[in-house]
């Protein structure tokens, strides 16, 4: 039944300057394009030239025109200039010859006109500040405008960045407002096909599906069709090889670029960015940013502008106006400051041990040495006029009883085991005192091994001074 | 004041708090801390980590260049086992925490208590040398605990980002539920999160193991080998009036 019908359209194709097979191939594409099995091919071709001619109105917002010019500029017109006459585009200001008030009319009369309806393009942001006032069309806000041709439309087809989410004119700094046409859509069937420019191959496959399922394609939380927005460039990327085998271009130009390697340390947004671009190419295949050596700037995300930069790093900056403060920089900042704080405190902490030792060595070698217990009495607060020791260890005992609580009786008390001296020691014997409950075991041993070892540091010490 | 008296250990050795020194209570004990799950959950922890910030240096910044074979394939690979190690062990222990005993429980990292709250000042107090004493506990004292706390964060923070760029891989069905993630929080401002939090487990780890060092100096009671072995040798004494002791952990100490 197809093959009848192209048959029947083939004379009207040839007219237009278009073989049968051009026109096949383009219907091929595109319902590969779309993801549908390969039999849709003939229903495809059969929806493009037999459908009612759809007007199609195409409006433009805040935007450069960039994505009208990509679809017009295509280097292979004929299959997109067969879906432009098969959709009738009556309204498109880039190529209209009626200007000011005449087109507006055309406008109003295409509107008024459509039997069956006609779909809406909105390229651009749309202007929100101060009620529209940035962007007007013949005196009216533009978004006022739009919002009347989209309250009318079968679809509303938001094409490149600025109309998916506002673009360049919402991001940081912009003034007026932006958002992207989702906000004129008013509840009409509405996709976006973000990207900067809008791929014409993925236009012309959504107008494709509209014609002959008679729907938008299915759309991602985004209202990105998914068949064009579904899979991440970097999984699809002609240089994923190089990535998995760790050839990165290090600097512009080095052998690793010329040899076409994996532009990732360059600051390559394909890991980020989710799109077809790898797979469909622009100017029908001709190439794409990355197959031409430059890197992905992830245009069909989310406000690519400010979430995506800088084009040429990994990573942002923690934030814009400090580009030099780094996730990296700060993360190394706080792992050596906390290293460094650690050596420092770690130096202080042996420091004032030893400081608290010579002070206790001091306070043992003035009293006799039989008379040490007694200054560990210091200890304890009241316990102070107990000390009786000799008239200089006064000045010395005070300090220490308050200080070296740590090691004072270490130091002081050569019959028992201080841990000051003896730490790395000190587990294995309460391990074996474990066993024994009295507790004479310990002193015991410790009474021949552990007054002199005492005596030896404080010599030392004091030298230093 | 007797010579026994004077056998005080160093973190005690303010000796006034004690009301009844004697020789009994300087002995030291043998007392079982860390359980095994706790034991193999930190060092399955503390493994991944180590793995996980090479392999994600490499891969954030691939700095070697293989003459062959796929380095950033079997990279990302390893991470991505050491990442599952890493759940498995998060996992493990966040059980633990409902099933483990008092020094593993989720009531020993949560500042409940007013004592708890206390501690958190007198082990900063100490750090900072204004006080001259370490609060006496057997477990985790509560800076630690509350480090453990922002340090658990920070393993969620990765696990979850990770996920969602284990989604960007294309491997459902991360792929899927995760999709909204980029759409309305961004895959650059995840893999931002991915680093800082990197770097926070990174500094937590390392105070983690010089307070570890110093805290071992100072109570001697086998700190760090009880990470290893999960036993440590306090006194009597300690055990007893440790903010998280008691007499009934004297019964199960020998």
């Amino acid at each position: 039944m197809t093959a009848a019908t192209i048959q029947g359209e083939l004379g009207a194709l040839l007219e237009r300057g278009l073989s049968r097979r051009a026109f096949l191939a383009f219907c091929g594409a595109m319902t590969t394009l779309l993801a549908l099995p390969p039999r849709y091919a003939p229903r495809v071709a059969a929806a493009v030239t037999a459908s009612p001619r759809i007007p199609l109105i195409w409006l433009r917002g805040a935007g450069c025109g960039g994505d009208g010019e990509a679809l017009l500029r295509t280097a292979e017109p004929d299959a997109v200039s067969l879906l432009l006459e098969s959709l009738s585009v009556d309204y498109l200001e880039i190529l209209m010859a009626a200007s000011g008030t005449a087109a507006a009319d055309v406008r109003s009369a295409t509107m008024a006109a459509a039997p069956n309806g006609y779909l809406a393009v909105i390229e651009g942001a749309v202007a929100g500040a101060d009620d529209g006032a940035w962007h007007t069309v013949g005196g009216r806000a533009f978004r006022d405008v739009a919002r009347e041709v989209c309250a009318g439309a079968l679809g509303v087809i938001a094409v490149g960045s600025c109309a998916f989410d506002g673009g360049l004119a919402a991001a940081t700094g912009g003034t007026i407002g932006a958002s992207g046409a989702g906000v004129v859509a008013g509840g009409r069937p509405f996709i976006s096909l973000p990207g900067c420019p809008v791929n014409a191959a993925n236009l012309a496959a959504t107008f494709v599906h509209f014609l002959t399922f008679n729907e938008l394609p299915p759309a991602d939380l985004r209202g990105r069709p998914l068949f064009a927005y579904g899979s991440l460039i970097h999984n699809q990327c002609e240089r994923r090889a190089h990535f998995e085998f760790g050839e990165f271009v290090e600097a512009w130009g080095d052998e690793g670029a010329q040899k076409g390697w994996c532009l990732y340390k360059m600051g390559c947004k394909g890991p980020e960015a989710y799109a077809n671009c790898p797979a469909v190419r622009y100017d029908d295949g001709a190439s794409w940013p990355i197959g031409s050596g430059q890197v992905c700037i992830a245009c069909t995300m989310p406000g690519f502008w400010d979430s995506m930069g800088p084009a040429f790093r990994r990573l942002p900056p923690l934030a814009s106006f400090v580009p030099w403060l780094t996730a990296d920089f700060a993360g190394q900042v706080l792992v050596g400051g906390t290293a460094g704080l650690a050596a420092a405190h770690g130096t202080a902490s042996v420091a004032r041990a030893a400081l608290r030792r010579r002070r206790a060595a001091r306070a043992r070698v003035a009293p006799a040495a039989d008379a040490v217990p007694e200054p560990v009495v210091a200890v304890e607060a009241p316990a102070e006029p107990i000390t009786p020791a000799e008239p200089n260890a006064p000045p010395d005992v005070a300090p220490a009883a308050d200080m070296p609580a740590a090691d004072m009786p270490a130091a002081d008390v050569p019959a028992a085991e201080g841990p000051a001296e003896d730490a790395e020691d000190e587990p294995e014997p309460g391990l074996e005192a474990e066993a024994a409950n009295p507790p004479e075991v310990p002193p015991e041993p410790k009474l021949e091994a552990a007054p002199r070892p005492k005596p030896v540091r404080p010599p030392a010490a004091e030298d230093d001074p | 004041m007797t010579a026994e008296s004077m056998t005080a250990p160093a973190p005690d050795a303010s000796g006034a708090r004690i009301a009844t020194p004697s020789p009994e209570r300087e002995q030291r004990v043998r007392l079982y801390v860390w359980q095994v799950p706790v034991r193999v959950s930190h060092w399955v922890l503390a493994g991944s980590i180590v793995v996980l910030t090479v392999t994600g240096f490499y891969i954030a910044n691939p700095f070697l260049v293989a003459p062959s074979g796929p380095i950033m394939t079997d990279v990302r690979t390893i991470h991505l086992l050491a990442a599952v190690a890493l759940l498995a062990s998060g996992l493990l222990r966040t059980i633990w925490l409902l099933a483990g005993n008092r020094f593993a429980r989720w009531s020993a990292f949560l500042p409940i208590s007013r004592a708890q709250v206390v501690e958190i000042f007198r082990q900063a107090g100490y750090y900072a040398f204004l006080r001259k004493e370490i609060p006496k506990v057997l477990g985790h004292n509560q800076l630690a605990a509350s480090a453990y706390v922002l340090l658990f964060g920070l393993i969620v923070i990765e696990v979850l980002t990770g996920f969602v760029l284990y989604g960007v891989l294309g491997i459902e069905p991360a792929a899927t539920l995760f999709a909204w993630v980029r759409e309305f929080v961004g895959l650059q401002t995840i893999r931002l999160l991915h680093h800082l939090a990197m770097w926070g487990i990174l500094a937590i780890a390392t105070f983690h193991i010089y307070s570890c060092i110093l805290v071992d100096n100072i109570e001697k009671n086998g700190l760090l080998s009880s990470i290893f072995s999960g036993y440590k040798y306090p006194t009597r004494e300690e055990v007893l009036e440790s903010r998280d002791g008691g007499p009934e952990l004297l019964e199960e100490a020998e």
